[in-house]
């Protein structure tokens, strides 16, 4: 057998582990389960086609493949305002659902609104860009050989990387800032962190900021590795949770590793048993994950 | 000369038309301890919680100095120069105490943080030694002495604490009440809420028993404690 699973594993498990980051994020400040957290990858990826698009109508050469890479300045051009963007929808989201019921609705209330949410805003897709997929680019790619039967793309490369500039820069943010410090102590423990002089809204904005933004670099890659389509973020949804989940609610680098465990398990069995046990591999290693460790990998026993 | 702090017919508690805090009045002049005593679950804590933000106000008023308070969220408070201690939790366990300090410095100036932060450490040398370390891993008495030093970090006018001394050896509880007092010595005002009555009284100036949520009785901290009203009230006339 080669080591080519593991490679396609390293890179599903990236964009996985960006989705999962965000949902982990949600959880730990706000306490609940977003369901809706799937739409802003798909919503991020559409933003991102569509300010490509602009920018190749605009400006001659944008759409010039980079030298290896499938992809133009444009599309990188597009990533960097598309994540703001999708923060924004993420707020947006939140202000116009999520805080009206937050103080007044038990949690299963907000979790049921984030399950409309996503359905409302995935037939928005549906309806603005019909289900035909679309693509950044249709470039052909010839894979570059890393040895032991490794096969990968200046794609692929570039993603990965992209992935670890993202994470540390968040590590480096929650570690060393004044508002990463205020989101650990708001998920720590709210009241107390009103009590220190933390303007617990403030973090709440940040955090949704912060987990679209997220959620939009993982959308531009699985919209470059495989395709645009409205439902791209729903078909995350599980991997995305069992990530979360597997590496401990709560903990950034559990959800990272949750998502290159899952990405690797899904990658194993695509090319031992096929590819159609996917999905069930990698939730037969949840589970096991689960049955050993209750509180996943990198959480705290509570 | 206006109180530090003043506090006039507060009515509050955590339903709404079920008061559990109900008209209780205090005032704490600067660099004053003033002990809230009383039975358990008297509403001592509510009271403390009210001032500071985090439980509702019904009516009455929280004056720091001239300005209104009543009513402002909790974060808005510590800006304000009102910073409390809670009874339980009061620590960031998951962060280190370096962290701890930083977080409730947010509130200054980034060029005075550091500073801030180097007077807090001389103060609490202990803590200098363990910054690195997580708050959770603290003893019980350093854990007491990190949570007073992130409500100092902000130069408060009013401190509140509820009970500090809750499961500290006697010898703690002596170390802990001697920084109490060497921070009334700097002109800060002090709430202390305490079960312990006898540890209290010895450091307070003025001292209130609190009972159903309001002041029974008031009065010089050496009265009280010679009181036999009070000593029947609140210690069931044992006297420990
Ligand atoms: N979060 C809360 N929600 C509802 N009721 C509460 C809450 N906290 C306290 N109470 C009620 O308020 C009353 C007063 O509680 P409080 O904690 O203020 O008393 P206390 O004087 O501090 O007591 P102790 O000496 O035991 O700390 C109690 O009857 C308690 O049941
Ligand atoms: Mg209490």
């Amino acid at each position: 057998m080669n080591l080519q699973f593991l490679a396609d594993g390293i890179l599903t498990g990236a964009m996985i582990g960006l989705g999962a980051i965000g949902v982990t994020l949600t959880y730990s400040i706000l306490r609940f389960a977003n369901f809706a957290h799937g739409e802003f990858i798909a919503w991020g990826a559409y933003l991102a086609l569509g300010v490509a698009s602009a920018s190749g109508w605009l400006v001659a050469g944008a759409a010039i493949p980079i030298g290896p890479l499938s992809f133009g300045w444009g599309l990188v051009l597009a990533l960097l305002i598309a994540m703001p963007l999708t923060g924004l929808l993420a707020l947006a989201l939140d202000w116009a659902l999520f805080a009206r019921l937050r103080d007044k609705a038990s949690s299963i209330t907000v979790v049921m609104a984030s399950f409309g949410a996503s359905m409302a805003l995935r037939n928005l897709l549906e309806f603005l860009f019909t289900s035909r997929p679309a693509y950044f680019s249709r470039e052909l790619q010839i894979a570059i050989r890393l040895g032991w039967g490794v096969r990968v793309t200046a794609d692929q490369l570039a993603l990965v990387a992209l992935t670890a500039i993202l994470v540390i820069s968040l590590n480096l943010v929650l570690s060393r800032t004044q508002i990463g410090r205020s989101m650990r102590a708001v998920s720590e423990n709210r009241a107390l962190a009103r009590v220190a002089g933390v303007d617990v809204d403030h973090v709440v904005r940040v955090t949704w900021l912060i987990g679209g933004a997220l959620a939009c670099a993982s959308g531009v890659m699985i919209g470059l590795v495989v395709q645009i389509r409205p439902f791209m973020g729903f078909d995350m949804l599980l991997p995305l949770f069992a990530a979360a989940i597997l590496g401990g609610i709560g903990s950034i680098p559990g959800a990272l590793m949750g998502g290159l465990v899952v990405g690797i398990a899904e990658a194993l069995s695509a090319a031992t048993v096929g590819a159609e046990w996917r999905a069930a591999a990698a939730f037969v290693l949840l589970i096991g994950i689960l049955l050993i460790r209750p509180a996943g990998l990198f959480g705290a026993r509570e | 000369m206006s109180a530090a702090l003043a506090v006039t017919d507060l009515v509050a508690g955590y339903d709404p038309g079920v008061p559990i805090v109900n008209g209780a009045s205090l005032t704490v002049a600067a660099g004053e301890i003033v002990a809230v005593l009383g039975p358990n679950g008297a509403g001592k804590s509510t009271l403390i919680k009210a001032i500071a933000g985090v439980t509702p106000v019904q009516s009455g008023s929280v004056f720091l100095g001239e300005e209104d308070i009543t009513r402002l969220p909790a974060h808005r408070m510590v800006r304000h120069g009102l910073a409390f201690v809670p009874q339980t939790e009061n620590i960031f366990t998951g962060l280190s105490v370096e962290d701890n300090l930083l977080l409730a410095a947010g509130i200054l100036k980034p060029t005075e943080r550091a500073g801030r932060i180097a007077e807090i450490y001389r103060f609490f040398p202990d803590l200098a030694r363990q910054r690195r370390l997580a708050a959770g891993r603290l003893s019980g008495g350093q854990r007491q002495m990190a949570a007073i030093a992130r409500a100092l970090i902000v130069a408060p006018r009013v401190l509140m604490l509820d009970e500090p001394s809750a499961g500290l050896s006697p010898k703690l509880v002596e170390g802990v009440f001697a920084r109490l007092a060497e921070i009334r010595a700097h002109g800060v005002a002090i709430v202390l809420v305490e079960q312990n009555a006898r540890a209290a009284l010895a450091i307070a100036d003025r001292g209130l028993i609190l009972v159903e949520g309001r002041e029974r009785h008031e009065g010089r901290a050496s009265e009280l404690w010679g009181d036999p009203r009070v000593a029947e009230l609140y210690l069931g006339g044992v006297r420990a």
